[in-house]
Parts: structure tokens; sequence; C-alpha cells
């Protein structure tokens, strides 16, 4: 038979059969694709919104305020007459109550994966999860009263001159409350190490902890480092509980036993005032906005690089 | 060698393997210790909020407005405001945040495009949120002339829990084995109708749990809402969501000032005086049996769902 | 009518020098194969040869990955429809092939459900000939009388082997005209593949059968036509008992013999 014959007969043949009534369909499966694609692309829309928001408002701040004072000037007060703008101040509110959050929630969350992932019989594990997870759930102004009320004075029963706002209490509890966060993704990279590497270990004659520490742990390092980075990001964006403990005050200190405001407290204290729509005073919090950004996406791309460089391949 | 050797050996090493045994065992215990600290800190919190708060909760408080006078205030504009916010943020984020995973999994090609989408979402949700507040304020408040009402609040949590609820539709849907889609393409269904038919109801048990934890998220968030303006101190209620003409709905009230529940909490330990503390601790109590509350129904729903679907 | 020149049956279908890629990897080289009207027609060959790859040109599975591409023509008879044509609408195909997969994949409805589903996505909604048909289909798929007082219950409830003969129903239900079974019982126990290969005889009286196994004893059992498949090529096809005692290539002959495979 010939095959170009064939093909002019085939096309008669479904022309007339199926085309036309496809096409319908047709038309409404692809106006679905393009109604789902929309909806996917508007995520890539936000992410627009808040660039092009955050620049614009700060670039109109830093046609007012040269970028060298903002890096460099010790003080920030806006609201003054005479006003100074540097975002130090508010970068060492945010860097020590981060710290100290840190320090509760990386050596806690680590030692809680290892003990669920290692240790724990599977109906504990499955028990006590949730719970932790409870510790997420709580929402974040919670903490923050908690902070105020209950672990400030809790501490100054210790610390007799710490005074009521500071930011020692506020990284704590940040540090409570970012615990599940490093614990379960951590927790979930361990567990991805396979039980053959385990097995290794253990018929050298390894302890579980050795297991642990010099097998399990540095083979999931990478989902590990992710962790600490989405505790870090956590911590640099947490708001609630700087702004109701750790006080309003931009002041450039490093020592948690003092009141400072963090950069999400400043655009907060802002936001409860009524400061007029374009004024240089409404700008300082998009500029403010736009450094917290950059931070978080600093620690983000340092973790992405860890994470590449300790990815395992089993 | 004699087996005498062997036994000397074995008596010298089983000196150090206790000691191993003894540091393996203080490792546990330190493992559990925080957890145990963790999880304690968690009961003090949660018993801390009880006992400042209890006494306080009565309908009188559900019933109030708020007040100047600590003892007659109460929390009918913070938890209706809670109710209609989470109602707009559910009906912008859930439709477009399934769209968005079941375009990422049931149709993307492998292209430039769909990377640029998943890198977007990945980073988005580690964006902090009161970012998302100062764009909402740009964008929404003055850009759009939104305002401060409820249409922005419900916009703004929207956009911020977006990313949680396209990660955890994918995964549900991902779990719907692809057998089942052949299954369904061989018997001459379309694209829509595969997805449609299979994929949504297969997966809906995740589904819905991926919601309700987003919106238990959203209902605490409270710095976002802050930076666009909610008010703390909002003395009537919106307009009704009803008219009197047809088709009788209103949707005046979306345009109304708005507060929420922890908005009025935060005014409310914000202030100096001890007895709004106790306000404050009480309105701490009713967010918090709705934050779990909502997380007991997801893990509820889960379970239903997971009963009755197994690959 | 078209004939086939070697064998004179009446074709349903026919391969014209059909090669198949999967991206760059070449899966099916020059195939040209007929398989007779209202017969079952076996593929065998070692794993990887190519068989289900043919099998799932049929119906045009390989459209729903990326990547894949058909050279070559595959002719549907009587109407000659080239089936790989890119013109060709493969949801029409499909409407009209239908296909039983080798793990049983029932959907996790209903026993009614998973039959009528076929005629929902195809319009009907008349809940009588929607009960007539499923009855025609369950009987079809002799099973009927396991489950016609279960309707309602759910498909997973159902014994592998009763998944698999309710796949077959809801192949059957929408009438196709040829229907394409791969490795149908590599999932099941001797006695549920018995069913399932007496079935298969049955129901070619029907509808054309095109099936693809790893299992000669089985290709022996219930096909009419064999063809056998080696390295993505098609090495040779014939009346089944002639592939089984007398084939004409030294390689057919080691591969039915169980030297290799």
């Amino acid at each position: 038979m010939n095959a170009d014959i064939a093909k002019t007969h085939v096309f008669k043949q479904t022309g007339e059969a199926s085309v036309s009534p496809i096409l319908a369909p047709r038309l409404k499966e692809k106006a679905i694709e393009l109604l789902l694609l929309a909806a996917a692309l508007m995520s890539v829309a936000i992410t627009a919104g808040i660039v092009g928001v955050l620049v614009y408002e700060s670039a109109a701040f830093f046609r007012q305020v040269p970028l060298w004072d903002f890096v460099t000037d010790p003080q920030w007060t806006p609201l003054f007459s005479e006003p100074h703008y540097g975002i130090l101040s508010l970068v060492s509110g945010t860097l020590v109550t981060t710290v100290v959050a840190l320090l509760v929630a990386i050596p806690a969350g680590s030692l809680i994966a290892i003990y669920l992932s290692e240790y724990a019989p599977r109906s504990i594990r499955e028990a006590i999860k949730p719970a932790l997870e409870l510790l997420s759930a709580v929402p974040t102004v919670v903490y923050g009263y908690f902070a105020l009320l209950f672990v400030t004075p809790a501490l100054q029963a210790i610390l007799p001159d710490l005074p009521g706002f500071n930011m020692l209490s506020a990284g704590l509890v940040i540090g409570l409350m970012i615990v599940p966060y490093v614990s379960s993704v951590s927790e979930d990279a361990m567990r991805a190490v396979p039980v053959s590497l385990r097995e290794g270990a253990y018929a050298l004659g390894a302890t579980r902890m050795q297991t642990a520490l010099r097998v399990v742990f540095p083979s999931a390092l990478s989902g590990i480092a992710a962790a600490y980075v989405l505790g870090v990001s956590r911590a640099i964006g947490e708001t609630m509980v700087v702004v109701i403990a750790a006080g309003m005050q931009p002041t450039l200190t490093w020592n948690p036993l003092e009141p400072a405001a963090t950069m999400t407290a400043y655009i907060v204290q802002v936001s409860l005032g009524d400061l007029p729509h374009g004024s240089i005073g409404y700008r300082t919090i998009f500029a403010t906005g736009l450094t917290l950004l950059l931070m978080t996406l600093l620690f983000n791309i340092a973790g992405h690089v860890l994470r590449k460089r300790y990815r395992q391949v089993y | 060698m004699s087996y005498g050797n062997v036994t000397d050996k074995s008596i010298d090493s089983s000196g150090r393997t206790a000691a191993r045994k003894r540091m393996d065992r203080l490792f546990a215990v330190l493992g559990l210790l925080s957890l145990f600290s963790a999880l304690m800190a968690l009961a003090v919190l949660l018993g801390q909020l009880a006992f400042d708060g209890a006494d306080r909760l009565s309908w009188q408080f559900m019933l109030s407005y708020p007040s100047r006078f600590a003892d007659q205030a109460g929390i009918l504009t913070a938890w209706i405001g809670t109710a209609l916010v989470m109602l707009l943020t559910a009906l912008t984020a859930v439709p477009l945040g399934v769209g968005a995973a079941l375009y990422l999994e049931e149709y993307a090609r492998r292209n430039l495009v769909t990377d640029i989408i998943e890198i977007n979402i990945a980073n988005l949700a580690g964006v902090p949120s009161i970012v998302y507040g100062l764009m909402a304020l740009g964008l929404l408040v003055y850009g759009c002339r939104l305002g401060q009402s409820f249409l922005t609040a419900g916009l703004t949590l929207a956009m911020l829990i977006l990313p949680i609820v396209i990660i955890a539709t994918r995964e549900a849907v991902r779990a719907v084995p692809p057998q089942i889609r052949e299954a369904a393409y061989a018997l001459g269904a379309t694209k829509w109708q595969t997805v449609k038919d299979h994929a949504i109801p297969y997966s809906m048990g995740g589904i819905l749990t991926g919601m309700i934890l987003a919106l238990s998220r959203a209902v605490g968030e409270t710095a976002p809402l802050i930076t666009v303006g909610a008010l703390s101190f909002i003395a009537f209620l919106p307009h009704p969501p009803w008219g009197p003409d047809f088709p009788f709905l209103s949707l005046q009230w979306i345009f109304d000032p708005f507060t929420v529940m922890p908005i009025q909490m935060f005014n409310w330990v914000s202030r100096p005086q001890e007895a709004f503390h106790v306000n404050a601790a009480a309105a701490g109590l009713v967010l918090l049996i709705m934050t779990l509350a909502m997380n007991a129904l997801a893990i509820a729903v889960r379970a239903r769902y997971r009963k009755r679907i197994h690959w | 009518m078209t004939v086939s020149a070697e064998t004179g049956t009446v074709l349903k279908a026919e391969a014209k020098q059909l090669s198949f890629f999967y991206g760059t990897a070449q899966a099916l080289k020059n195939i040209s194969l007929g398989i007779p009207d209202r017969c079952a027609t076996a593929l065998i060959g070692p794993s990887g040869c190519g068989k289900t790859t043919y099998l799932r040109c049929l119906n045009r599975m390989h459209d729903l990955y990326p990547g894949n591409r058909y050279e070559g023509e595959l002719w549907l008879y009587p109407e000659q429809i080239n089936l790989v044509s890119p013109h060709v609408d493969p949801i029409e195909i499909r409407m009209r092939i239908g296909m039983v997969f080798q793990k049983p994949n029932p959907f996790p409805k209903t026993i009614y459900e998973n039959v009528a589903y076929g005629l929902r996505i195809r319009g009907s909604h008349g809940r009588e000939d929607l009960d007539q048909a499923v009855e025609r289909a369950l009987r079809d798929a002799a099973l009927w009388s396991e489950v016609k007082d279960r309707l309602q219950d759910q498909a997973f409830n159902l014994s592998g082997g009763q998944q698999q003969r309710l796949c077959i129903a809801r192949a059957l239900a929408t009438g196709p005209e040829i229907l394409l079974f791969d490795e149908p019982t590599s999932a099941l126990d001797p006695t549920a593949t018995a069913r399932i290969e007496e079935l298969v005889t049955a129901l070619k009286q029907k509808v054309t059968i095109v099936i693809v196994t790893h299992n000669m004893q089985q290709a022996a059992r219930v096909s009419d036509y064999t063809a056998f498949m080696y390295e993505g090529r098609l090495v040779e096809c014939d009346r089944t008992e002639r592939i089984f005692t007398n084939p004409s290539t030294k390689l057919t002959e080691e591969y039915v013999t169980g030297r290799f495979g």
C-alpha cells in the first residue's frame, strides 16, 4: 500500500469523524491548564511584589539618607528632631536575640533529634512528635506573653538587676519556639541515613552514641544544616516575642541583659503609630524590612552552599 | 594464640566497654532531658496562661466589646474578626494553592518557568512574616487602595500561607500512585478528568490537613496584620454579610476596619496594668484553644482518610 | 478489509516500519506487525525487548510522558487511522482501545463506580443504562456472580484476582475494539491466573486481544498468533503452534525452548 495515499485518506476520515467534536473539550482542557498555571505564577507575583515594594520604598529612602550613614551611624532615631539612621542599632538587637535563641535551640534540637532517631522506640517517637509539634503551633503572641510575664520574672529571681524588658528572656523563648523546627528536620535527615551504614558501625562494636555521632550525624549533615538554617531564619524574622519582651528602644548593644529593639520590633513600633504615607519615617520601615530580607536570604544561601557541600549520596 | 590470652584481652576491653556504655547511657539521658525540658516549658506555658486567664473566661468576656475598663472588656470584635479574616484567607489561599500544586504536579513540564516557580515557592516559605506585612502595606493598603480592611488582612494572610498550602497539596497529590492515573487515561479520560476524578479526591485527606494546618498558622499571625494597620480598639461590629435586597448578600463588611484575636491579646499584654494582663491571658487561652482545636482537627482528618485509602 | 499477506487473516491493526524512542534511546526498531481481528496475539521476548513498549504504542500511553517519539505508521483498521500520527487525538484512540495493566489498579471507589467510570466520562449518566452496562461488563469479565450483591463495596476489598477481573470489566464496559493486556497475571497466584486465561480465551470471540507475557506456556495456552521480539526488533510472527513447534529462526527456537530469557 502506498503510504502517502493512506495518509490523505486518514485525514479525511479523522477530519470528519473526530476533529470537530474534540475541539470543544480540547479548548476547555487548555483553559484549565492556563488557569492552573496562573495560580502557580501567583507565587512568583508575590515575590515580585515583595521585592518591588521593598526596593521601591527603600530607593526613595536612600535618596534622602546616604547608604554609608545607614550602615555606620551608631544611632537609630528616625523620629527625633535631629534624626539618625544607623541600622546597626537594630541589627545588633536582632543578632543578640538570634544568638541566644540558637544557643537554646541548636543543642536542644539536635539532642532531641538524635534521641528520637537513634534511641527512642517507635511507640515513644510516635507519641512525642505531635507533642513537640505543638510547640510550633502556639501563636507567637502567646510566647511573647510567656516571655514577659513568666520568663523575665523567673530570671529576675536569679539576676535581680535584669530590667523588665531584656533580650535574654526574648531570645530564650524564641529558642524554645524553634526547637521543633530544628529537631524535626534534623531527625528526618538522620532517619534518611541508610540502616546499612549504622549496621556497619555496630558491627565494628560501636555504641549507639558513637554510631550517632561519628556515622549518622556526619552523614546527615546536609539535612541538619538545612534544619539549622531554618531555625536561624525563624529567629531573625520573629517579631511578637521581641516586641513584647525585649523592648522598643533601639540601642547599639551586644549585651543580652539589656533591652533593645530588633529590626522587626522597630517595624511594628512604627506601624502602631500613625506616620503619614510617603514620609521618611514611613520609608524607614521598608529600608529595615529590606535589610531583614537580605539577612534571611544571606543565611539561606549559606545554608544552600553548606547543603551542597555536605550532600551525601547513598 | 593461647586461650588464656584471649580471655585476658576480653577482660581488659570489658572495662572500656563499661565506660563506653556509661557514656552511651549519659547521651540518651541528655537527649531525654532536652526533650523533657522542652515539653515541660510547653506545659508551664499552658499552665501559666490557664492559671492567669481561666477565671476571666465567661460568656460576658466572649460577648463584650473592648473597653477602657479591664473588667468590662471582651473579645467579641476580635473573634468575629478572626473568623471573617480566616474566611477570606481560606477562600483565596486554598484555590490558588491547590491550583498551583496541581499545575506543578500534574501539568508542568521540566522547563525554566517550572524551575523558577519551584525555587520561588521554596524561598517564599522562608520569608519572615512581617515582610509580607510590609508588602501588603505598600501594595494593598496604598497601591490598590484597599485600606486597612478585612480584605487587606485576608489577602495578606493568604499570601503568607500560600507556600504552606502548595507544599502540603503537592505532597498529598504525589502520594496518588501513577498506575491510578494510567488506568484513567487508558479509559480515555482527559488530563483534567483524571485530575478532578482521581488525583484530587484521593488526596483530599492530605489537602484538607494541609489547609487546616496552614489556617491554624494564620490564626496566630500578628505582626503582618499590625503592619497593615489592624486596629486594636474596635468597639463596633462590621457590616452584616447579608443585605435587604436580592441576592440578600452584602460584601460591604470586607472594607470595614478589622481586628483579630492575637492583636487584641497583644494590645492588652502591652499595657502596664495587671488587670489587662489577665484579659490578655484569657484571650490567649481562647486563641490557643482555637489553634489547638484546628491541629486536633487536622490529625483527625488525616487519620480518617488514611483509614479509607491505603495504596 | 485489510488482509495480511503472510497469514491470510483479516487485520485489526498493523504496524509498518514502526520505531519508538524514549528520548534518544530507540526502544522499537522498524517493527512491521499485523494484529489479526478477533484473535488473541501474544507478544513474547526477554525483558527489555520492547513488547510492552509496542503495546503502549497501540493506545498512545507514551504520550503521557515527555520526550517520547514515534516514527513510522501504526494503522487501525478498517478505517485506516494512523494511530501514531500527531494529528490523531490520543484520547480518541484510548476511547476505542482498552488496556489491562500488570498489577491490578482499581480506583479506590466502589466496584460499581470502577466499572461505570469509562461510561461516565463518555457522557452517559442514565441510571438504567449504566446499571445494564455495568452488569454486562461484569458478566463478560466472569465476576458478576461474585460481586452482584456488593456492588457498592470498595474495590480494594476484593482479592487480587478479583481486582484484575474488575479491571478487565472496567475496560470492557466501554466496548473497546482492541483490548491490550500487559502481563496481566504476573502479580497473581496460579488459580487466579487460570481464571484470567479462561477469560481471555472467551473474550477473543468479541474483541481483538493483544497480550504481553513473559510466560511462554501462557502464550501457548491463550493466543492464536505469537510475535517474538528481541532487542527492539520483531524476530518473527506466526500462528502460535508454529512458533512453539517449528519456528523459522534459531533465535526464536532458543527462546521458546528456554535456553535464554
